[in-house]
């Protein structure tokens, strides 16, 4: 017989924000056939408010630090630090979007449910310390992304999108699966604290070639949602076919949450292997560099170049990965902050950019954009800058971080490659920046509209972000060097 | 002596997945795909559930359900995206669906 049925109050605080996302999901589902089209922006208000009550419950559970739930569930400054961020995203990816969906789909308002329960999922994901919960909450985050993808459902890109996220998402989460209840049935308990007691126990420890297996599938499904070489095919044609704003927000929210488990899961559970893990981490660093900066020199469709833009910033957070230590875990917390405010921000200009059917999302509709909207303009080449890695910037401390950890690691090849990659990277964001200053204005520069309200804020919130991080890192790493310690 | 050890359960496991993976790989019908898909899923339920017996541990079980649970939901998911391409391109072929591409 349980002592109580219920569980401690503490508990309950400990998964805060999970409690007021859920809620406010299922405020906007049941108001949502209540109210009439031109209302529906209502709903974005309420998903907005409810992200940002969300975002003080993250403060509140980081009063109560500790295991919750039978150690199913840990609140650590690495689980409060990513639940913050995926919650940020979740606010800047709502205030891109209420303009773009009252353009074109009004009718539907089920939109910001879907990213509330899906920052629900990344925000799980964050916090949990059991296998168990990194399945489920992964789960949350992807199916409401699959629908997000294809959420325009009479737009063909919207469906293919969708379809092929969905396909090969799905494959590799069973490629996951597979490989946890390897572990499990090697190790005999889900938790990860408990896998690494059980891996580092010399009496103990299960037939290595299970442990290499099952850390080997597993690696296949992070991989994939992390959109890492060789795993990284689905990325371009998902970001290019989804909704602008769906693009910005799930290249950066559960991009961030997956980097999270897979942290947690090799800096902890897999720990004690961590020499036959490093080479493939290593590899697979190399890989996505190299896939995602010279695939991207190619590119014309500005969503499908920034798409592999974002798989070669996943490469530089698996050199922090691969320099595994605190300072490389403290390195990649740091670059997914500031990767995820430039990489929304330059997301957002394409929303505003690409109009009534997304119909200018070229790099050359960009003529003439710093004539016709010097402001939009400016905010879009400080968010370029930061993905190139100027100094006064995040995407610069981000590298900078990254690089030194991994010096310090003696990664040294690795990171001389890395930063030959920065410098081939700079020649497709500083074309787009020629483009847009140097270049008569065309049609589409010609009948630019004004900035919408919620994607002016959102512009100016993520620049502001990327500056703040650019000239006082220290106020975020202090965070993530105190936080990269996790439980073990 | 008990005949099915862990090994069998093993066994048939890997067996599924492998059917499963193929599956995926060479079939073109999206409908098949999915299926195939669930068989993977099947194959870690298969294996949650001799690894839970043999621990004498409910934990395996617990995830085999949930599995179940989010299965279900991802095929529902899938469908419903899957009626929407069909409605706009008329085919359930994964090799025709070939609009985005560099």
């Amino acid at each position: 017989m349980p002592a109580s049925l219920f569980p401690p109050y503490e508990d309950l605080l400990r998964i805060l924000p999970e409690i007021v996302l859920t809620i406010a999901g299922t405020l906007v589902m049941v108001l949502e056939p209540a109210l009439r089209p031109e209302r529906k922006r209502l709903l974005g208000g309420i998903a907005i408010a409810g992200l940002l009550v969300a975002l003080w419950g993250t403060a509140v559970a980081n009063l109560f630090r500790g295991p919750a739930f039978h150690q199913m569930v840990v609140v650590d400054g690495f689980a409060t630090f990513f639940r913050a961020l995926v919650i940020v995203v979740g606010i800047l990816a709502v205030l891109c979007s209420i303009h773009y969906l009252q353009r074109e789909r009004p009718d539907s308002g089920e939109y910001y449910a879907l990213v509330l329960f899906s920052v629900v999922g990344q925000s799980v994901m964050a916090a949990a310390n059991e296998l168990i919960m990194i399945f489920i909450g992964l789960e949350i985050s992807s199916i409401a992304t699959y629908v997000l993808a294809g959420y325009l459902r009479d737009d063909r890109r919207n469906n293919e999108s969708a379809i092929k996220y969905f396909l090969l998402g799905s494959f590799a989460t069973a490629f996951l699966l597979y490989g946890i209840a390897w572990i499990y049935g090697a190790a005999g308990t889900t938790n990860l604290v408990e896998i690494r007691r059980v891996l580092s126990t010399p009496e103990l420890a299960p037939p290595r070639f299970l442990v290499g297996v099952s850390a080997a599938l597993m690696f296949v499904g992070f991989a994939f949602k992390v959109s890492a070489a060789p795993f990284q095919v689905w990325a371009p044609d998902v970001y290019q076919g989804a909704p602008a704003p769906v693009t910005a927000f799930m290249s950066a929210g559960p991009k961030a949450a997956a980097f999270a488990i897979f942290l947690r899961v090799y800096m902890t559970a897999f720990e004690p292997i961590s020499n036959r893990w490093e080479p493939v981490v290593w590899l697979s660093a190399l890989a996505t560099m190299f896939v995602g900066n010279f695939a991207a020199l190619l590119q014309n469709n500005i969503k499908r170049l920034l798409a592999y833009s974002s798989i070669a910033h996943a490469g530089y957070v698996m050199v922090a990965v691969s320099a595994h230590s605190e300072i490389g875990t403290a390195a990649a917390m740091f670059y997914l902050a500031a990767y995820a405010f430039m990489n929304v921000g330059a997301f957002a200009v394409v929303t505003h950019f690409a109009r009534q059917g997304e119909k200018y999302v070229d790099v050359d509709d960009l003529a003439g954009l710093g004539h016709r909207q010097p402001v939009t303009a400016a905010l879009f080449s400080i968010f370029l800058l930061s993905l190139i890695g100027i100094p006064l910037t995040g995407g610069f401390f981000g590298k900078f971080y990254i690089f030194k950890a991994a010096l310090e690691a003696k990664l040294y090849w690795l990171t001389v490659i890395g930063l030959l990659n920065s410098a081939v990277a700079a020649y497709y964001y500083l074309r787009i920046l020629v483009v847009m200053y140097f270049h008569e204005p065309g049609e589409a520069a010609q009948t630019v509209s004004p900035v919408a309200p919620g994607v002016k804020i959102a512009l100016w919130a993520s620049a502001a972000g990327t500056l703040l991080l650019g000239i006082f890192p220290s106020v975020i790493l202090d965070f993530a060097d105190r936080s990269a310690a996790l439980m073990k | 002596m008990h005949p099915v050890t862990n090994v069998h359960y093993m066994v048939l496991s890997v067996a599924l997945l492998l059917v499963g993976t193929i599956g995926v790989l060479t079939r073109r019908n999206i409908v098949i795909i999915l299926m195939s898909i669930e068989l993977i899923l099947n194959a870690v339920n298969i294996n949650l559930v001799a690894f839970s017996h043999h621990f004498g541990d409910v934990h395996g079980q617990v995830f085999a359900i949930f599995v179940i649970a989010v299965a279900a939901a991802e095929t529902t998911v899938a469908l419903g995206i899957l009626i929407a391409l069909f409605r706009n391109k008329e085919t359930v072929l994964a090799d025709e669906v070939d609009l985005l591409k560099w």
